[in-house]
């Protein structure tokens, strides 16, 4: 079976020395007197300044804390919290939860698996729409709800939500 | 520090002390335990779950090689329970991957095949997984296929306490984990790796082997680890 192996050119891609953002790594590592343990805080980091963790930042963050390669990735990996692909310009999260589901959460999920051509948990090719399912967001009154970035779509169906994804990648343009 | 105390294995009152575990008085007091990711002169995970005990007072099976013992302590380590579990778990090794003795490298010198047999599994009860398991041919001298993988973590463990290089690692999590070294590189293309084989001598399995063993003809001997943990000991 083939596996989709990380490459060397992946891992050891230098960061550019002039990114803001690798001065906060280093200084919340530095804040943990390079503990080790911080390891999750670190990875907290450098998600949050990303997006998601790029290889390369994991190569560097095993450097400076002297943690092993392969601990960084098990870690990485093992909590789903930490995404190790970019996650989309937008993100959409669709609520299946007993009350949305119940109203038709999945027609309104493979109505847009199909028209964007994406899986729960992934991007577009165009890396413009992140596609998330979850349960529940607390207001089932509203069923089917669907988190798009910030705002909150209420009784959302399969027609709808096709236009109003688009008119919000459309905007970006 | 010389406290002593006796519990009690399978009806036999032994001596133990305080910081032992119950497999460490069991094989003392020459009483066998089945199991498979113990290796001894590496820590215990207690990953397996082969070892399980029954002990008087808790409701829960105990791993041997985790738990120390307590005063008093009343141990089984046969009932018709623990032979059961045990059988249960084998097949689920079996069912998880895809383990095909005829066409191992490891067949007839495997731990796994080995306790199957002694624990009397001649078929397996469980649905096969069937996972995409791949192998990683890259490294210059040694073989690994996830296929037979059994997640003992025995190469991981070795790896990290006794080589100090911790090139093996857990990805991922439940049935989707796999062992990886670096980050989920090649084997070949690692930077820490030493190459040292001691992960390949130490795995009970077929899944990492040398490349110049011919099928059916491996010999493993992960003795030869726990001879060079109390080497090392004995120098410092």
């Amino acid at each position: 079976m083939s596996h989709a192996f990380n490459t060397l050119d992946q891992v050891t891609a230098v960061p550019p020395k002039d990114d803001s953002r690798i001065r906060r790594i280093t200084t919340e590592i530095n804040r943990h007197h390079k503990r080790p343990d911080a390891l999750i805080e670190v990875l907290h980091v450098v998600q949050d300044l990303y997006g998601y963790i790029p290889l390369n930042l994991m190569t560097f963050v095993s450097r400076e804390m002297k943690v092993p390669p392969s601990r960084v990735y098990g870690v990485a990996t093992f909590y789903h919290f930490f995404s190790l692909r970019p996650k989309g310009e937008h993100n959409c999260i669709i609520c299946m939860g007993t009350a949305c589901f119940v109203k038709g959460a999945r027609n309104v999920l493979e109505k847009i698996e199909t028209d964007f051509q994406v899986q729960p948990g992934e991007t577009t090719q165009d890396g413009k729409l992140g596609l998330q399912t979850a349960r529940c967001f607390g207001c089932c009154g509203m069923a089917p709800v669907v988190v798009l970035d910030t705002d909150i779509l209420a009784k959302v169906t399969p027609e709808n939500i096709v236009g109003t994804l688009q008119e919000k990648i459309g905007n970006n343009k | 520090m010389s406290t002593k105390y006796s519990v009690t294995i399978d009806g036999k009152t032994v001596e133990a002390g305080p910081k032992q575990t119950i497999l460490d008085v069991c094989k003392t007091a020459g009483v066998d335990i089945m199991t498979l990711c113990y290796l001894e002169g590496v820590s215990n995970v207690g990953a397996c779950r082969l070892c399980l005990v029954e002990v008087e007072g808790t409701q829960k099976l105990l791993p041997a090689c985790t738990t120390t013992v307590a005063p008093n302590q009343k141990i089984q380590t046969n009932t018709d329970k623990l032979k059961q579990y045990r059988k249960m778990t084998l097949e689920l090794f079996f069912s998880e991957r895809n383990h095909i003795c005829s066409v191992c490298v490891a067949n007839n010198n495997c731990q796994l095949q080995n306790l199957a047999r002694e624990a009397g599994v001649d078929h397996i009860r469980f649905p096969y997984i069937f996972p995409e398991a791949h192998t990683d041919a890259s490294h210059k001298e040694f073989m690994m296929d996830h296929n037979r993988c059994i997640l003992c973590t025995r190469c991981v463990r070795v790896c990290d306490e006794v080589e100090g290089a911790h090139t093996w690692d857990v990805m991922g999590r439940g049935y989707q984990s796999r062992i990886i070294s670096d980050f989920d590189q090649p084997w070949g293309d690692s930077s820490t790796c030493t190459s040292c084989g001691k992960c390949v001598e130490v795995c009970p399995v077929g899944a990492l082997w040398p490349k110049d063993a011919m099928l059916g003809h491996l010999k493993k001997s992960p003795e030869m680890v726990t001879e060079l943990v109390h080497k090392r000991k004995h120098r410092s």
